[in-house]
């Protein structure tokens, strides 16, 4: 248990879990839409101000798990209920709490039936996610997990566009199948581990290398498919294209982000040596996924169809920063996928913001309203610099970390660098696509829709915007602030990698710098 | 005292006899079955600590039995509260139909204390017998009598062979172990172990109880007279007989330690064949009763990963994910029986836009569903997670594998049952008459939502109990 520190005081992170949970008990017996709007506001507002706390709370020089704290669950099992944040999570932890509000703020008028239920649901989500980021004990992991998929489930099937009920199927079907096997998985690392569930605990145990094989696959699978990996990604357009904006956001900046944290905290210290086995087959694979995302973006003429296939991309960047297993790829990709949240969640809300006045998420429908929704457009254009990595923006912080830790990868492996220049026609592609959409939503051509009567955005979406680029210039101009909060979990990470001195104690020898 | 539970339902059953012979009031009828099933409950939970042994040792009263039977009577409750209204009874035999469930039930009891091979014998016959009758007692709404006739016929001659087979097997026993006592021939049982005739003897032994848990392949009968009976009938069957088969079976494998041995395999095929064939079967049906049916000759392969354990912690896991699974699927027939018309059957796309109409049966359903479809955090999750967990300690590790692959089967054809409900608009069916539940009934539902989820979160306090109580078995 030394990897954990126990927090005394006030148990924040079960706070954090519970607090939404509770709170949308009111709710159900509150038949009030506007008292729903308000009430679910002020809760995940207050949530994400507490959540802040971690923020000044988090000792940034240790690489041991925070604020954790300990409770006997299921006693015939030894499950325990642990929970506990690291450098990899808080992040992760912090852009959950912190987008929920906006995510409320942006169904305020969009969803106008049952709005109690779409808050539960909302409510429920932001617990389970939380969940996710911060459990310690596999099956408590696991549950967050697994339950996180009704209220999506939900919010995409009842409240989704004209092919919601595919959609919400479909994504589901991937997940709840990717999942399955990982549930077996887990159950033999109980096993091994001595009939324990602690995470931790299974780390650097030096399995054997074929059982390795085997548990490494059953995560990737689970993971592979919430990223989503090519090509296992066909689920994410359909879901992201029949979502109503808030469940956009989520599914974008936060539940993609579970697939690329489980590769982090499970995939590299539990199974090590398939790791470093298999990494190649999923460097090259995020390779296809920058690569196609990229290319099927250029093709859309779906406004959401276009950033969920650059999510494709981008995700694609993040899974090829974490199997390069140096620090500057893992760092990168740390910040790539807070990134990716911020920038992506914010595209979203602004194509969420041109369908509820025209209804209509063809890109043929919104060209040329530049003119007249200039506050509007000024944000997009942000937002589009920030998605294609332009300097000074985020996006471009971790890009950058990314490929640069791709190319000391490949000149630590002695050779030519094929798999950073395999990555950077993406980087080209992103500007291609962004642009072209920023283009034709300003300035269109000569045969543009009367856009005349459209009004510019009002004060509750320039609130729910603002917030969303000065992250981008932040993390964009001063990235340290951001980079310090991991730099001691990631080096701990990669040192315990290096030093685990397994059958493949060699081989991370040649991978790390 | 010790055998309190099983008069109470006696004095039931004469009760409803009495009120047969008369012209009583509907109301009236349904009125008392309420206030005896309710009794009948706190008499279980009354004798919950009462021990000892009956009829020369071959009934057994201990924690294990009484706990069982106050599930049963639970069930039995919950059973004739939510088809309150008998839409599918003729009201001229709700006195009759009452008094069979009360046999059934008597039954049911007496199955989960006998010890003795001749005494489960008499008591599986009792609770069978009451049941053949209910089966086809149904009302007729075109004067044609057909499924139900079909299915009691069907249930009538499946059940009727397999306890051929069973006494078939007991005879065997009894020959070679010189005893109808179970702990006689525990004790015996050693030495018989590699004797093929006493492999034989308890696969036919078993018959008789795989065929009261729909356990593969003795479930042919079961989607046919879950279809045919009404609807209220198929609750009761759903879920009663299963806890009392699940309870013997746990006795009958917490005496006979035949671990590694030729049952065991038998059982594990079964078990895998079973989750297959439910499941995979479940996914083309168009009525929900049928996709019930096959779901449940599914969780009944789930049920036995526990058995195969032949561990204290593994058989409390059975015990936990039957009382589970009868809390699931009371759930689900709660809504059927709501939404049945005259007590019809109930398509599945009967379901459309269900939440426009009534969100607390919506609600009830969905938490019903995925608890059944084994999503967490409800009751069914973490009670597949226990079985698989315990499976996988003993070694079952392909069995465990394609039992989690079935997870991933069956939650299509629940999904659909949730997706007409929630996600589909109702466009043609807005005039679709339901039962409104009345306030008890919503009450019920609120408890089960509530017991769905507390048992599948705290699983701590009920699963001490069950280990406490088979530590005495």
């Amino acid at each position: 248990m030394e990897q954990l520190l126990i927090h005394t005081g006030p148990p924040v992170l079960s706070i954090l879990i519970f607090l939404p949970l509770i709170c949308a008990i009111p709710l159900l017996f509150n038949a009030n839409e506007r008292f729903a709007r308000n009430w679910t506001l002020l809760v995940t507002s207050v949530a994400a101000l507490y959540s802040l706390k971690l923020l000044f709370g988090f000792d940034r020089s240790v690489a041991a798990f925070q604020f954790c704290e300990k409770h006997t669950w299921i006693q015939a099992l030894n499950i325990n209920y642990v929970v506990g944040l690291d450098g990899i999570s808080i992040l992760l932890v912090l852009l959950t709490t912190l987008i929920m509000p906006f995510c409320v703020l942006a169904s305020w008028t969009y969803i106008s039936k049952r709005v109690r239920a779409f808050m539960v649901c909302l409510l429920v989500m932001e617990s389970a996610m939380i969940g996710v980021f911060v459990a310690l004990d596999f099956l408590l992991f696991y549950v967050f997990w697994e339950a996180m998929l009704i209220p999506m489930y939900l919010i995409i099937g009842i409240w989704g566009g004209p092919r919601k009920i595919y959609a919400s199927i479909k994504f589901f079907l991937y997940t709840l199948a990717g999942s399955v096997l990982l549930l077996v998985a887990i159950i033999w690392l109980f096993v091994q581990n001595g009939y324990s569930f602690f995470i931790p605990d299974m780390m650097w145990k030096g399995y054997d290398f074929n059982a390795q094989i085997l548990v490494f696959l059953a995560f990737f699978l689970a993971f592979a498919i919430k990223v989503p990996m090519f090509p296992f990604h066909t689920w994410l357009p359909a879901a992201h294209v029949e979502a109503p904006t808030a469940g956009s956001v989520i599914l974008a900046s936060v539940l993609l982000k579970m697939g690329t944290y489980g590769f982090l905290r499970f995939a590299l210290p539990i199974t090590p040596d398939a790791t470093i086995y298999l990494a190649p087959a999923i460097l090259w694979l995020s390779i296809a996924g920058i690569i196609y995302g990229g290319f099927t973006a250029l093709a859309q003429s779906d406004m959401k169809k276009l950033i969920a296939y650059s999510s494709v991309g981008h995700m694609g960047f993040v899974t090829l920063g974490i199997f390069i297993l140096n620090q500057q790829g893992i760092e990168g990709s740390i910040l790539q996928m807070i990134n990716h949240g911020v920038t992506t969640g914010a595209l979203f809300l602004c194509v969420g913001m041109i369908y509820e006045r025209t209804h209509s998420r063809e890109l043929r429908s919104a060209t040329g309203v530049g003119k007249f929704m200039p506050i509007y457009v000024t944000f997009l254009t942000f937002f589009s610099l920030s998605s294609f990595a332009f300097p000074g923006t985020n996006s471009f912080v971790g890009e950058f970390m990314i490929l640069a830790g791709t190319f000391s990868f490949d000149v630590a492996h002695g050779k030519f660098p094929y798999l950073a220049l395999a990555a950077i026609p993406g980087a080209v592609l992103a500007a291609a696509y962004m642009l072209r959409m920023l283009q034709k939503i300003i300035w269109g051509g000569t045969d543009n829709p009367d856009q005349s009567w459209l009004k510019d955005i009002n004060k509750r979406e320039i609130i729910t915007l603002a917030p969303f680029l000065l992250f981008v210039f932040w993390i964009g101009l001063a990235p340290q602030h951001f980079l310090d909060l991991m730099h001691v979990s990631v080096a701990n990470l990669l040192s315990q990698f290096a030093a685990y001195s397994g059958h493949g104690a060699t081989a991370v020898g040649q991978l790390l710098p | 005292m010790v055998f309190l539970p099983e008069l109470t339902v006696m004095a039931a059953g004469l009760v409803f006899f009495g009120l047969s012979l008369t012209a009583s009031k509907p109301e009236v009828v349904r009125n008392t079955a309420y206030v005896f099933y309710a009794i009948l409950s706190l008499v279980c939970l009354g004798t919950l600590h009462s021990s000892g042994e009956l009829f020369y040792g071959a009934f057994r009263v201990d924690m294990f039995s009484q706990l069982s039977k106050l599930a049963i009577a639970v069930a039995a409750f919950i059973v004739v509260v939510i088809c309150g209204g008998h839409e599918g009874i003729k009201e001229k035999f709700f006195p009759e139909y009452q008094l069979f469930q009360a046999v059934s039930v008597l039954g049911l009891m007496m199955l989960v204390s006998s010890v003795d091979l001749l005494a489960i014998f008499v008591a599986l016959e009792l609770s069978s017998f009451a049941v053949y009758v209910m089966v086809p007692i149904r009302r007729d709404n075109e004067g044609k009598m057909v499924i139900q006739l079909e299915a009691g016929i069907k249930y009538l001659l499946f059940g009727v062979v397999a306890t051929g087979f069973m006494l078939f097997g007991m005879s065997y026993i009894y020959g070679l172990a010189g005893s109808t006592n179970i702990a006689v021939i525990a004790e015996r049982l050693p030495d018989l172990l590699h004797e093929p005739a006493l492999v034989i003897a308890a696969v036919m032994v078993m018959a008789g109880f795989f065929f009261k848990l729909a356990f593969f392949p003795f479930h042919f009968w079961v989607p046919d007279v879950y279809e045919g009976a009404s609807n209220e009938t198929t609750a009761f069957i759903a879920a009663a007989p299963k806890i009392a088969a699940v309870a013997l079976l746990v006795r009958l494998a917490s005496l006979f330690d035949i671990r590694g041995e030729s049952i065991g395999i038998i059982l594990a095929a079964c078990a895998v064949l079973s989750m297959f064939y439910g499941n995979l079967s479940a996914l083309v049906q168009k009525d929900i009763k049928r996709m019930l049916a096959f779901s449940g000759i599914a969780h009944a392969g789930f049920v036995m990963l526990g058995v195969l354990t032949f561990q204290t912690i593994g058989y409390a896991s059975a015990a936990y994910y039957i009382f589970g699974y009868m809390l699931m699927i009371l759930a689900c027939f709660m809504v059927i029986c709501c939404i049945s018309k005259n007590g019809d059957n109930v398509a599945i796309s009967d379901f459309t836009g269900l939440y426009q109409r009534s969100p607390l049966l919506a609600v009830t359903l969905l938490i019903a569903l995925f608890s059944l479809a084994g999503i967490p955090p409800f009751i069914g999750f973490t009670g597949k997670f226990m079985l698989l967990v315990g499976a996988f300690k003993e070694g079952h590790h392909v069995l465990v594998t394609l039992a989690a692959i079935n997870t991933a089967i069956g939650i299509y054809y629940y999904l659909s049952v949730v997706r007409l409900t929630f996600c589909t608009a109702d466009e043609s069916q807005e005039s679709l008459v339901i039962n409104k539940p009345n306030r008890f009934m919503q009450a019920i539902s609120l408890v089960l939502i509530v017991a769905i989820i507390y048992f599948g979160v705290l699983p701590n306090h009920f699963l001490n109990l069950m280990q406490t109580a088979l530590s005495g078995v």
